[in-house]
């Protein structure tokens, strides 16, 4: 590649950034720094401010106050085709009166590249779409538009690629598909990439870092596993994944472990899981975590017991299986059991104990509020 | 019976309904072979005279050409500006938008007579003489509306993402229309262009408040009708109908093959 293009990913740096649409704020004071060549994921709920973050940075919006930089240079005040900086579109936003070589080629003849033809044509090659180069847009199938899109912003190697939702449009399997290619076209090409998504398995399954976003702000921010292991909000405990949520007075804390009352019960979590010890605390674990037994299991400090209760539903969902157990006074517990064929008991009606390891539980930094459904 | 008489009934009545539309234009394209004299009512056998030398009678000609004049200038005018107004109608918030979308229907509502009569006050007003100048003025501000409110139709069903592609790709606003919006525009721009064209060429009534002496051709078959009107006027009347019908034709043949081509390829 010649020497105008970017010789690699470059990082983004937000700093305070802030967007007011009459009426309400869609991004709050967003701090956020992405590292060179990271992919980085921005999930949340549709109206989280995701888009609008995403759409402030290419410079099709503008922010109400705050700073963007790329690779260290202030953007802010720049025009979106001053920037280093391309998309892929929601709904790819092929020009349709331009063949796929010419939609791939344009950004390269704007800034008057040599060789705009050779290199759209290694581009698609890198999609293996070069056998429709003579094609119009409307012609090809969603998946290949798709790569046509990606093809159109990689081109440019810009020193941030951003991804609007690209796989919103595309069926189950192929999106399965255009993750893992993708994710091998990033490692390939070494460039920052923006993905803004709503969906958590596309995320985790992708991103280097996950940024789960609500009501304009980053709930919290890290690797998909840490995110997934350690939810610190109620939030992120509920958007990335299911989990069972229990509030109750804190009973004991020390420097190993706490414990809240919960209902008469005591449930205990490691002290490193925690981000409150005082007060109301709520004490959660994922479902798959969580286990049930015909038998009131052994009194045992390492583990936290709840129960008698029955089951009330039970769902097959291929990998495992998701019972939902109904505890008097306590509310619906949600357990996943993986199908190796061994699962204890299955009807329904069946009186159970739930169980889990102290190990497995996590201490949030707030409290669930109305719209999530919880045990209290 | 009953089955004889729908199987007859409709194919008739298709029939005549042509018949009734299609007979004047006959008769006018015929008639511009009539070896006629002075006036052109009977028939009085075939000539390709008036054809070939469409412009012996001067005047015809001269109306033709003023007509051209009018037309071409005021669908320009009309095209540039109302394509303006319908891409910022459309694209931006500005106060008194609602405002310009409501008056720009009044041209369409108000009776030619009364906006006819209304310019020709006006530009008395102003002290200008009439001719030319005046029509065209006249002729470009009845058609704006036409041509906004065929533009509009085709702005709003273009994707803005499309835009913002363009830039997001190093194209500047000006590249971004050029590039972008006018060509995704131009099926729209053009149809609004023939449109006021139309219009205008066989405008008479605003004309004829707005010319003073000067002749354009519907004002001059108009006056030619008391008297006899000249076989040339047919002619001319029988050209610019085949242009509009070849013009319909190429149309869709370019379209029906570009369908084709979607299919096979």
């Amino acid at each position: 590649m010649s020497a105008d293009f970017v010789a690699g990913g470059q990082d983004l740096e937000l700093e305070s950034i802030r967007k007011e649409f009459p009426g309400f704020v869609a991004v709050d004071d967003l701090d956020l720094k992405i590292p060179a060549g990271e992919f980085f994921a921005l999930l949340g709920p549709s109206g989280c401010g995701k888009t609008t973050t995403l759409r402030m940075i290419a410079g099709l919006e503008t922010p109400s106050a705050g700073r963007i930089l790329i690779g260290g240079n202030d953007v802010t005040d720049q025009k979106p085709h001053q920037r280093p900086v391309n998309t892929v579109f929601q709904n790819y936003a092929l020009f349709p009166h331009m063949s796929v070589e010419e939609n791939v080629a344009f950004g390269l003849k704007q800034r008057k590249v040599d060789n705009p033809q050779q290199r759209a044509q290694a581009a698609l090659e890198m999609v293996e779409l070069q056998h429709l180069a003579a094609r119009r847009p409307q012609q090809l199938s969603g998946g290949q538009q798709q790569r046509v899109a990606l093809a159109r912003a990689l081109v440019n190697r810009p020193a941030l690629l951003l991804l609007d939702e690209p796989l919103g449009a595309l069926d189950l399997k192929l999106r399965r598909q255009m993750q893992i290619e993708l994710k091998a076209i990033q490692m390939e090409v070494g460039l920052t990439f923006l993905h803004v998504t709503h969906d958590q398995e596309e995320a985790m399954d992708m991103a280097d870092t996950v940024a789960v976003m609500n009501h304009g702000h980053i709930e919290q921010m890290g690797a998909p596993e840490a995110l997934y292991d350690r939810p610190k909000t109620a939030f992120v405990a509920r958007f990335l994944g299911q989990s069972n949520i229990f509030v109750g007075e804190v009973a004991e804390a020390d420097d190993a472990k706490l414990a809240i009352n919960f209902k008469g019960n005591r449930l205990a979590a490691p002290a490193a899981r925690v981000q409150k010890t005082k007060g109301k605390v709520a004490i959660g674990v994922r479902p798959e975590k969580t286990s049930f037994h015909p038998e009131k299991p052994a009194s045992d400090p390492a583990v936290n017991i709840l129960g008698r209760g029955t089951i009330t539903d039970i769902r097959f969902t291929g990998v495992s299986n998701q019972y939902q157990i109904e505890i008097p006074e306590v509310g619906e517990i949600t357990v996943f059991a993986q199908n190796v064929g061994k699962s204890p008991v299955v009807e329904l009606g069946a009186e159970v104990w739930v169980s889990w390891k102290v190990e497995h539980s996590f201490g949030l930094a707030d409290l669930p509020t109305g719209e999530e459904e919880v045990a209290e | 019976m009953k089955l004889s008489l729908g199987k007859y009934l409709l194919p008739t009545y298709v029939a005549l309904t042509f018949a009734f539309l299609a007979i004047p234009i006959i008769y006018t394209f015929v008639f511009s072979f009539n070896d006629s004299i002075k006036s052109n009512i009977i028939w009085r056998g075939f000539t390709l005279d008036n054809w070939l030398d469409v412009c012996n009678q001067q005047e015809v000609c001269d109306a033709f050409g003023n007509s051209v004049i009018v037309a071409v200038s005021a669908t320009v005018v009309a095209t540039i500006l109302g394509t303006m107004i319908a891409i910022a109608l459309v694209r931006y918030r500005f106060r008194f938008r609602s405002a310009t979308n409501l008056l720009l229907f009044l041209p369409l509502a108000t009776p030619e007579v009364v906006m006819g009569a209304g310019l020709a006050a006006q530009f008395l007003d102003f002290g200008w003489q009439k001719g030319l100048p005046t029509v065209i003025i006249a002729h470009t501000m009845f058609t704006l509306s036409f041509v906004v409110v065929t533009v509009k139709a085709r702005v709003a069903t273009l994707d803005p993402a499309l835009e913002e592609a363009g830039r997001d790709l190093y194209a500047n606003a000006a590249q971004v229309f050029w590039r972008i919006t006018f060509p995704l525009l131009l099926p729209g721009i053009l149809a609004a262009a023939m449109l006021a064209f139309a219009l205008s060429f066989d405008d008479f009534i605003i004309t004829q408040f707005n010319s003073g002496a000067v002749d354009t051709f519907p004002k001059f078959v108009y006056t030619a009708a008391a008297r006899g009107i000249p076989a040339e006027a047919n002619v001319i009347g029988s050209f610019v109908f085949l242009v509009a019908i070849a013009i319909v034709l190429v149309v869709q043949i370019r379209s029906s093959r570009k369908q084709k081509k979607l299919i096979t390829k």
